[in-house]
């Protein structure tokens, strides 16, 4: 599956709203502590279900239209897009388990 | 990792539950002590409160001030250069009081491990206001953490509530993004330290709301406005803000102990004079957990310390 990819403001579109699969986007920065916690977090879970679940990592600082288009003021901001819809929003690091709670409808029991 | 396997059911010497300076200086003495201390960071908190903060100008031996989450790196790496084993996980349980004197501490995985001691170090959590938008409206105006999410309300005007040190170096450091920061505090004057008060009243970016409280929050998607209660008049009044960080103190984590370790009304880990050993032979506790007075990275690291010391006297026995 490989790591995860960047999303930008310019293939946002492309990468996440017109895809076919669930997207799950991280939105993150350089300065946020637990925006780094939750990362490597985040690419055991493409790991294990990436086949079912996209996952892109989309920079806020460098990306500020699409930051400010979903109203992200708090990061870490896991939103889960779905036909170009954001149908799940995750504030705040959260350990493995939680996430994995949270994500069970896009990854498959 | 050191020159052994340790599989789970070994009985080791020490754990050490918890990652800020208490659990990490504790981890260095035990680990120096050939005590092979294994440390539970916890999955998501590791570095602890410190994480989360910008400089920090009062530890000894940085004169020019150190980041909060690079003085963490520090004291991991020296943990871990004498033996420390470090594990990212989260503890869910503990069994502190088996007739043999073994501790057991269960992880996320459910993995058991045992020792002869335990030392907690779990520390402290933000306090909630308790307002019912509160959670609704977080990472949507409300935030907890002003170094992560400060960079989204440039030029807006947003709200610290608060007085004391976090409130006020929040507030300080908002300014670098925020075109205005009130500090809502529920007294008449700040309880943070001297400089900071000082820095605060000079910032003119700053506004105070004295003797008020936040009685409620407002936004239907992002937070629009926070009405204040006047805490002497009882008169309410509204203050439209985009942002609202939340620093009014912080709770200790004593959720693995309660009913088990004694705890005072506050809820912190009760100790023996001015020992880190609690009512349980062979669990001593340090760092915000226990200390509601001075709450500082040098007075946990030093409480680290001495619960490692008393560790080692204890299993010496």
């Amino acid at each position: 599956m490989g790591a995860i990819s960047e999303t930008t403001d310019a293939t946002f579109e492309q990468d996440v709203l017109s895809s076919d699969k669930p997207v799950l986007v991280d939105f993150w920065a350089g300065w946020c502590v637990p925006c780094r916690q939750v990362a490597p977090i985040l690419e055991e879970i493409y790991a294990e279900h990436g086949e079912r679940l996209e996952i892109r990592k989309l920079d806020t600082d460098a990306n500020p239209a699409t930051t400010a288009r979903y109203g992200i003021t708090g990061i870490p901001t896991l939103n889960v897009y779905v036909g170009g819809e954001v149908v799940k929003t995750i504030v705040g690091a959260k350990p493995k388990r939680m996430l994995l709670k949270e994500l069970e409808d896009y990854i498959g029991a | 990792m050191t020159d052994q396997n340790s599989p789970a059911d070994d009985v080791r010497e020490v754990i050490i539950i918890g990652s800020g300076p208490a659990g990490y200086t504790a981890a260095v003495y035990a680990a120096r002590a050939s005590l092979r201390p294994l440390l539970f960071e916890g999955a998501i908190t590791a570095g602890g409160a410190l994480m989360t903060t910008t400089e920090v100008e009062n530890f000894p031996g940085f004169p020019t001030g150190i980041m909060g989450p690079d003085l963490m790196e520090a004291m991991r790496a020296q943990a871990e250069r004498f033996g420390t084993e470090l594990i990212t996980d989260d503890v869910v349980s503990v069994d502190l009081t088996a007739a043999d004197g073994i501790k057991t501490v269960v992880d996320g995985e459910g993995t058991a491990h045992r020792a002869r001691t335990v030392i907690l170090a779990m520390g402290s959590a933000y306090r909630q206001l308790g307002l019912p938008d509160e959670q609704r409206l977080s990472g949507h105006g409300v935030s907890w953490c002003a170094t992560c999410d400060g960079f989204f309300f440039r030029d807006q005007d947003i709200a610290v509530v608060g007085g004391g040190d976090s409130a006020v170096e929040e507030a300080t450091f908002l300014t670098k993004f925020a075109r205005t920061v009130t500090i809502v505090h529920r007294r008449d004057e700040l309880r943070a330290s001297k400089i900071m008060a000082d820095r605060a009243h000079s910032n003119d970016k700053i506004r105070f709301a004295w003797n008020s409280t936040v009685e409620a929050i407002h936004g239907a998607d992002k937070l629009t406005g926070i009405t204040l209660r006047d805490t002497v008049t009882g008169e309410t009044r509204e203050l439209p803000v985009t942002g609202l960080f939340i620093a009014i103190g912080h709770d200790p984590r004593n959720e693995l102990v309660k009913g088990v370790v004694d705890l005072d009304d506050a809820g912190y880990v009760v100790v023996q004079g001015r020992s880190t050993r609690t009512n349980i032979e062979g669990v001593f506790a340090c760092g915000d957990l226990v200390d509601h007075t001075y709450r500082q990275a040098i007075t946990a690291a030093g409480s680290g310390c001495a619960a490692a010391l008393d560790a080692e006297h204890y299993l010496a026995r």
